[in-house]
């Protein structure tokens, strides 16, 4: 698709004038976001911008003080992380949000178990799994082995073939390559562009520059709460954003 | 591709998960101990008793167990057990309830304690280990309250409640049949559901692996089942207890109740993400711990015939903690599972039936329980710490 296209389609989700507070913190002041069908919006910022924070308003987990959050053009309040989900808004979480004690199959169905009758279908999750696992190109040691005895990538792609689980529209991915090592960044990444291909909004956070350029398609820079600039991703330079990101102002120029 | 083709459950074989492997063995160890040292020990007789002393106090180690999995804990089982007991004899014996009236009311009683504890938890945010101290506290005094001036009661020796604990066995047939009929339905429930699996083209475990395991379960039903049967046979408490760990067991294991149990045990934080009403679940625990507290109580003042001050006092509330989690419970919460009561009790209770007919006080029980929680909790915590996640 055209990126005229991409920017002509309505947003699956928007974030408008939406500010959050901890006490006296303000994490979020007056954000507005949109996100479509077929891109990649890489949100980045420092450690301590809003990242986590904004991520926890699309994810339900947290509501914010003031402004609006629309979904398919309608203003919607996500209470909770089952609503948000309902909505076709899938996150993985900084931590993953995995149970170190379940297995695979039971993290990767957790709270949207699959029944027959009262009792749950432990063969259909597992053939269901299987399946997604082998579509996102994922390896496991054993779909039945708690998550504890996976390695960090491997948690990490068990977390997000989750988030695929449920067929969302958005997928939101907060700092997925934050604890990993070089191979399985560009794996994680790549799974990342395949979900885009494959029609999915992906809002990816980080703060890691060259995973945002390797993938973004459009750049939103938090700082101290605020928005600070948004760039094109092919257009724009490594010096323009990280100058958005300080808050220094490169030579000669100035972020829009 | 490719997901690694493993037939479930192997790896953890392999790996350091031993589930009710350890128990099995201390037990079968203080078995040989015992016998070694009082010849009577094995005896049908004993070993009838023993089930029988067993069953109530296993009921309220199940309900203990479930606590433990959602993360928390309850220190006043033993105590709610002697309410319960105390109302039933109060109901049965003072008020000439009806029998199944004054059990009703008993575990009612427990119910609500169970509900007032999940609503502080979960409204309050009180830690459960203060909360359940201070309902110790407050049980007991309700307890001596409900006995009234004597401090203690006897049941009438007529009453269903006092046959069905002491005198009532199942008979042989009976007996053989259930054992028979647990002996067929696993295999059973294993060749469907490998069938399903077969045709979803997941990976089978070996067929020979569902013999050996058939067999298995067959010799651990039947030989019981016949060697208590040369002497009176299985009480109909112990056949209820079974029972309701097979429940239990069931639930835990099969159900969505059971997984946001674990779950939350597990990552109270992830389970909230996941979509789970987490303050259900906690509360969903309590209700059911306390309620079996309460039927334990019911059960053991049966067995007594009678219910006073020290009913469900003393040590109780800590053994049957130490039970769940000598029967491989985690303290941590998250693992373990149904089977842990039946076999941590057994452990606690054949410590406890050893010493007596070696004519040795309570000392020893003491010590000897505290040595093997002390291991089962060394397990707990070395499997806590298990494969560190590598590759990162
Ligand atoms: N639960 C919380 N309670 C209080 N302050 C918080 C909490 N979570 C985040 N903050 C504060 O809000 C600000 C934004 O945090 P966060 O959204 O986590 O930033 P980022 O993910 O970009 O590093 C920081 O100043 C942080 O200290
Ligand atoms: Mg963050």
């Amino acid at each position: 698709m055209s990126d005229e296209a991409i920017l002509a389609e309505p947003a699956a989700i928007s974030l408008r004038g939406v500010s959050h507070s901890y006490g006296a913190v303000r994490a979020l002041v007056d954000v507005d976001l949109d996100v479509r069908g077929h891109e990649v919006v890489a949100v980045v910022g420092d450690n301590g911008a809003g990242k986590s924070t904004l991520v926890g308003v699309l994810s339900g987990v947290l509501v914010p003080d003031a402004g609006e959050v629309v979904v398919d053009g309608r203003e919607t309040q996500l209470t909770s992380p089952g609503l948000a989900r309902g909505l076709g808004i899938a996150t993985v979480f900084q931590d993953l949000a995995l149970c170190e004690d379940l297995d695979v199959v039971e993290n990767l169905f957790l709270g949207q178990e699959i029944r027959r009758g009262p009792m749950l279908d432990e063969v259909a999750m597992e053939r269901e799994a299987q399946r997604l696992l082998a579509q996102l190109a994922v390896r496991v040691p054993s779909l039945r082995a708690p998550v504890a005895e996976l390695s960090g990538g491997q948690r990490q792609a068990v977390a997000i073939a989750r988030a695929l689980l449920g067929e969302p529209r958005v997928l939101v991915l907060d700092e997925p390559t934050a604890s990993l090592g070089v191979t399985q960044t560009a794996e994680v990444l790549t799974l990342v562009e395949r979900v885009r291909d494959s029609g999915f909004g992906v809002v990816l956070v980080s703060h890691n520059l060259a995973d945002v350029q390797a993938v973004a398609d459009r750049v939103v820079v938090l700082r101290r709460g605020r928005l600070n600039g948004e760039f094109d991703a092919d257009v724009a330079s490594y010096e323009q954003i990280v100058a958005a990101i300080t808050g220094v102002a490169p030579p000669g120029e100035a972020a829009r | 591709m490719s997901v690694l083709r493993t037939p479930a459950g192997t790896v953890r074989w392999a790996g350091r998960d031993l589930g009710s492997w350890p128990v099995l063995v201390a037990l079968a160890m203080l078995w040989l101990v015992f016998q070694a040292a009082n010849p009577n020990f094995l005896s049908a007789d004993n070993l009838v008793n023993l089930a029988l002393q067993v069953a109530p106090l296993g009921v309220l180690t199940l309900g203990v167990v479930l606590v433990l999995l959602v993360g928390q804990i309850d220190l006043s089982t033993g105590a709610v057990s002697g309410l319960a007991a105390a109302v039933v004899a109060v109901g049965l014996s003072q008020q000439r309830w009806p029998g199944w009236l004054a059990v009703l009311v008993a575990i009612a009683v427990g119910a609500v304690v169970g509900a007032v504890y999940g609503w502080a938890f979960t409204r309050l945010g009180l830690p459960s280990f203060v909360l359940t101290l201070a309902g110790l506290l407050v049980t007991l005094g309700v307890q001596m309250r409900v006995l009234g001036t004597t401090g203690s009661l006897n049941l009438p020796f007529e009453s269903w409640l006092v046959r069905f604990s002491q005198q009532a066995f199942l008979p042989d047939w009976l007996g053989y049949l259930l054992a028979a009929a647990l002996t067929l339905t696993y295999p059973a429930i294993r060749l469907v559901e490998r069938r399903r699996r077969a045709a979803a083209e997941l990976p089978l475990e070996p067929g020979r692996d569902l013999a050996v395991r058939t067999a298995l379960l067959a010799v651990a039903t039947l030989l019981p089942t016949w060697y208590l049967q040369t002497n009176r046979g299985i009480g109909a408490s112990v056949a209820l207890f079974l029972l309701l760990v097979l429940v239990v067991d069931l639930l835990l294991r099969r159900t969505r109740w059971g997984r946001s149990v674990r779950a939350v045990g597990s990552n109270v934080g992830s389970a909230h993400r996941a979509g789970f009403a987490v303050r259900h679940v906690y509360v969903s625990a309590f209700v059911a711990c306390s309620s079996l507290a309460a039927l334990g109580g019911v059960m053991q003042a049966g067995r007594l015939a009678a219910a006073n001050q020290g009913s469900g006092g003393s040590d109780t509330n800590l053994t049957v903690i130490a039970a769940a989690v000598i029967g491989g419970t985690s303290l941590f919460g998250g693992r373990g599972s149904a089977w842990s009561a039946p076999l941590g009790m057994l452990v606690v209770g054949t410590i406890s039936s050893g010493l007596t007919l070696l004519n040795l006080d309570s000392a020893p029980r003491y010590i000897v329980t505290g040595l093997v929680l002390a291991l089962a909790v060394t397990l707990d915590a070395l499997g806590r710490r298990r494969a560190p996640a590598t590759g990162r």
